[in-house]
């Protein structure tokens, strides 16, 4: 990259003005004429057979359009819930999925019917009047006695409960060194299953225009082509027939990434009933129906030296799939491929995935998806092990990193860690908490009886999803790169389309920046544009994966390579000079050597739009490019959480956070810093208090509102230390790895640690999410007696 | 069946005939065009709808439309005066106390009512006087900031009295 200005500096965010004033563009700000209103009516048990569904009274309601149920899809809507292979190459059993039941519910909030009327309310009164007679079934909601024989079935006529059951490596790979070690250390570890819960719920206005037979869709997503592409084929149209906007997104956490039922019935409503149709997911909706994330457990093994070195380790991955399988479920089992966390493993790691169905809505990645927990369960481990070995956390840590030296480093599943420097971000870490010191308070603590713990969590992930050979399989065939295209319109301003997306990430501010600094422009000339199929680049690939900079950004900065390339020639020709001897610095073309022979970026603009071309050029200015990485990107980085348990109601007061991560090359520090504050508040959360409750027996959501399902508010989330080390990523030119997930994927086992050293003293080695006070009240309880 | 209702919104007057039943955020939102308040939940904890009813802050999710007859409103589209942004829109951007956007009209608000009553809040007086929110994105650590940033801004433009504390009108 040429001079930079921008690149680096904190930049406030150009969509901040809409924002701040009330203007943004939210699904359920958009209106159009002659829309009817759909209102869902959904399960409200977990598992049932449907006998009838009486939709008499809610016919003749005011207002009503029509009344729907299965059979009037039939015709609309063709296959089956997409389920992608991700890591899981070949499934046991993917149950079929239609997006409105016709014989059988499968978990709470499935659709079972649909009203349309005139106005919400109208849909609303009408979809309470639909008599639906159910004949209940056993719900399956453990997950061990799901594999049981003989369990009540998730679907009826399934073969068992079991999705998908694979061995990455066999326990073979670590016989020899869990034969050799000194110490063998077990723990099961439980992910709690938790709500994305975007401020935003999801919403979807659909426009099918019959005789043009052209569909637009409006919905709040991630992920628009991809929807074009799963509704198009779904609803037979041409891909080419239908255009998804997404506009401004409150929030998504991967939650907006699948399709879901809604996105396909409510454009085949609109075809149905001839007229545009709108619904919005009311928050209980959202909690009951959109994708949950985690709900895991683990069974782990580490076997160590006594010098407290890690030598191998066993793991199995338990996972909820839920009644269906979620698009992109599957990629959760990455947990097991980063099991190994940022150490080495000579003696090897088996690996395990057992994917279970179950009587709850679908699981599907949620912010960090995977890496959250495969850091938790080798962060918790490692201070097992240490614990055990009456180690210092930090000593067992830093004598089995893999060293600065080693990379790129090729770890036990294959993948090749592209770069980092574990020790020097954990000595960052180590200085800004003060650890000494704290060690020193806590002991002193100890002595007056209170409990004081420090933890950490050095973590490492795999984002910047991603090359073509390893996700195009993934996928079941379309490769997760990226494109982008820019425009230069004739007076030099310049249009950038990105096939990403954003729901808070600010890439209207990161991406200008970097195409203004390429391009050696004002910023206030470039619009970046995304969240329109009809816009840009044939295929876009979305938002996830903390992949839009390491993929999408590196997108963009090569098609504005591709045009300052055209730009060169189209110079060369206007000043007589050869192509070779034409640079491009700080916004104006000029020949190597002789400044003042230059031609301004916004002149040659103007001229590509002339007659004066060198020959064989075509007119104008614009270029598309795609990405397609040759490796992963692998940030990491280490957090300090230091908390004191009230002793007598084992209440967690987080008094400490220091983060210091590294991304590689930043290109916005103000922006990189609230997406940690983000991820780490969200860590909090699954560590501290939020758990989605199912009941045992029946399946009944008991979590269903934000009163009940507890996100963190203010007084619950500490202000932040955050520093940065910088390892540029060799995987790309721009050296940058992503950081959206970071947060989330490093913080729940920096809390987590943290409680369970606070706790030690009692003789507590390990505690379990949430870590509400009543969990803990009990173990304390049970840990003293 | 249907009810009258008067009121004044950011300043200009509107009369509509509605449905008893209407939330006042619906009637914001479907009725006067105002979508910057926000919906996020149907149990009043989210705080993204808050808006200023005679100068309190009010989740209008809690109100009737027709219980706002005779109040003076002020909305988020409010706040900004004559192209400038108020002090607490500002120092939201500033701050880079947003992310997505989606809660921070509903912050906006319940934070210019704070402002008004205690203008010179500590950091847990701002966690305490912002409770009724909440946002998913910032890790409230950019909001608090930023309400430290527009206290003091306007502390320092006192004498020009700001609208908000006024009620809007």
């Amino acid at each position: 990259m040429a001079v930079t200005q921008l690149v680096g500096a904190k930049i406030h965010r150009r969509e901040d003005p809409r924002l701040i004033t009330g203007h943004g563009h939210y699904i359920d700000d958009f209106a159009r004429q002659g829309t009817a209103y759909a209102a869902f009516v959904r399960s409200p048990h977990a598992h049932a057979r449907i006998k009838s569904i009486d939709v008499t009274d809610a016919s003749k309601a005011p207002g009503v359009v029509g009344v729907y149920t299965a059979r009037d899809f039939k015709g609309q809507l063709a296959g089956t819930h997409p389920a992608a292979p991700a890591f899981v190459a070949e499934k046991k059993y993917i149950p079929e999925r239609f997006p409105i039941a016709e014989k059988e519910v499968c978990y709470q909030g499935e659709i079972v019917a649909v009203v349309l009327a005139d106005t919400k309310g109208q849909a609303s009164d009408a979809a309470n009047m639909i008599q639906v007679d159910y004949a209940e079934l056993p719900a399956v909601m453990d997950l061990e006695k799901a594999l049981a024989d003989g369990s009540p079935k998730v679907h009826e006529d399934g073969p068992d409960n079991l999705c998908w059951d694979l061995t990455y490596t066999g326990p073979e790979v670590t016989e020899a060194a869990f034969q050799e070690a000194d110490t063998v250390v077990k723990q099961r570890i439980l992910q709690n299953r938790l709500a994305p819960v975007p401020m935003e719920p999801r919403g979807v206005m659909a426009e099918y225009e019959g005789f043009d037979k052209k569909l637009t869709i409006w919905m709040s997503s991630q992920n628009p082509h991809f929807i074009r592409l799963f509704v198009s084929g779904a609803m037979g149209l041409k891909e080419s027939q239908v255009r998804v906007i997404s506009p401004d997104v409150g929030g998504g956490f991967g939650s907006k990434i699948s399709p879901y039922p809604e996105d396909y019935l409510v454009p085949a409503l609109s075809r149905i009933a001839d007229r545009p149709v709108k619904w919005i997911e009311t928050r209980t909706e959202s909690i009951q129906n959109a994708t949950h994330g985690r709900g895991q457990f683990y069974d782990v093994e580490v076997a160590a030296k006594n010098d407290g070195t890690l030598l191998a380790m066993r793991m199995t991955q338990h996972l909820d799939v839920g009644a269906y399988c979620g698009t992109f479920s599957a990629f959760q089992a990455c947990a097991c491929l980063m099991a190994g966390g940022a150490y080495k493993w000579k003696g090897g790691i088996s690996a395990r995935t057992i994917g279970i169905l179950t009587n709850r809505v679908p699981t599907d990645p949620y912010r960090g998806a995977g890496r959250p927990e495969a850091t938790h369960l080798v962060e918790r481990m490692v201070d097992l092990v240490a614990d055990e070995l009456k180690m210092d956390p930090v000593e067992i840590r830093k004598k089995n990193f893999i060293q600065p030296g080693d990379f790129p480093y090729t770890q036990n599943f294959g993948l090749v860690v592209d770069s980092g420097d574990y020790e020097k971000s954990l000595d960052v870490a180590l200085k800004l908490a003060g650890y000494d010191e704290l060690r020193k308070k806590q002991a002193e603590g100890r002595k007056q009886g209170k409990y004081i713990g420090i933890g950490l969590s050095t973590w490492i992930e795999l984002c910047g999803f991603g090359p073509s050979a390893a996700t195009a399989p993934a996928t079941g065939g379309i490769a997760l790169v990226e494109s982008a295209q820019v425009r230069v319109v004739p007076t030099g301003s310049v249009l950038v389309y990105t096939g990403t997306h954003a729901h808070g990430q600010g890439h209207e501010t990161t991406f200008s920046q970097i195409v203004a600094d390429q391009l050696g422009v004002p910023i206030e000339n470039i619009e970046i544009r995304h969240g329109d199929t009809a816009e840009g680049t044939s295929f876009g690939y979305g938002t996830y994966g903390s992949r839009s900079l390491a993929v999408g950004g590196v997108a963009v900065s090569k098609a504005v390579g591709k045009v300052i390339d055209k730009g060169k020639k189209l110079a060369a020709h206007m000043l007589e000079a050869a192509e070779e001897d034409v640079v491009y610095e700080n916004g104006s073309f000029h020949v190597k050597g002789s400044p003042d022979k230059a031609k301004a970026f916004g002149e040659v603009a103007f001229a590509s739009y002339g007659m004066s071309l060198p020959e064989g050029m075509e007119q104008g200015l614009e270029a598309v490019a795609y990405f397609d990485p040759p490796n992963l990107v692998w940030p990491f980085g280490a957090h300090i959480a230091v908390v004191e348990i009230d002793a007598e109601t084992g209440s967690v007061q987080l008094q400490k956070y220091v983060a210091v991560d590294d991304c590689g090359n930043i290109i916005n520090p103000m922006i990189v810093d609230g997406q940690i504050h983000g991820g780490v508040a969200q860590a909090i959360a699954q560590a501290l208090f939020e758990e989605v409750v199912y009941d045992d027996e029946t399946g009944q959501l008991k979590t269903g509102t934000l009163l009940d399902y507890n996100i963190p508010g203010m007084g619950e989330i500490p202000i932040m230390d955050l520093d940065h080390t910088v390892t540029p990523s060799p995987t790309n030119d721009l050296g940058v790895k992503g950081i959206g997930e970071a947060g989330t994927i490093a913080a729940s086992a920096a809390v987590i640690n943290a409680v369970c050293d606070a706790l030690s003293p009692l003789g507590i080695k390990h505690v379990d999410m949430p870590a509400s006070p009543d969990r803990l009240w009990k173990q304390m309880k049970e840990a003293r007696q | 069946m249907k009810q009258k209702v008067a009121t004044s919104v950011n300043g200009r007057r509107h009369e509509h005939e509605v449905e008893p039943r209407l939330l006042l955020v619906h009637y914001l939102r479907d009725n006067l065009g105002l979508t910057g308040t926000h919906i996020g939940c149907d149990t009043s904890q989210c705080g993204a709808c808050t808006i200023l009813v005679d100068g309190k802050a009010v989740k209008s999710c809690t109100m009737f439309a027709v219980q706002a007859e005779g109040k003076n409103l002020t909305t988020i589209e409010g706040m900004a005066k004559d192209g400038e942004l108020h002090p607490i829109q500002q120092a939201f951007w500033d701050e880079h106390g947003l992310q997505c956007g989606y809660c921070t009209p509903g912050f906006i608000m319940a934070a210019a009512y704070l402002l008004s009553q205690n203008p010179n809040p500590t950091e847990d007086e701002i966690r305490k006087g912002l409770e009724g929110n909440l946002c998913r994105c910032t890790g409230y650590v950019n909001i608090i900031k930023a309400v430290q940033t527009a206290a003091k801004t306007m502390s320092g433009t006192q004498a020009k009295k700001t609208t908000v504390a006024a009620g809007g009108n």
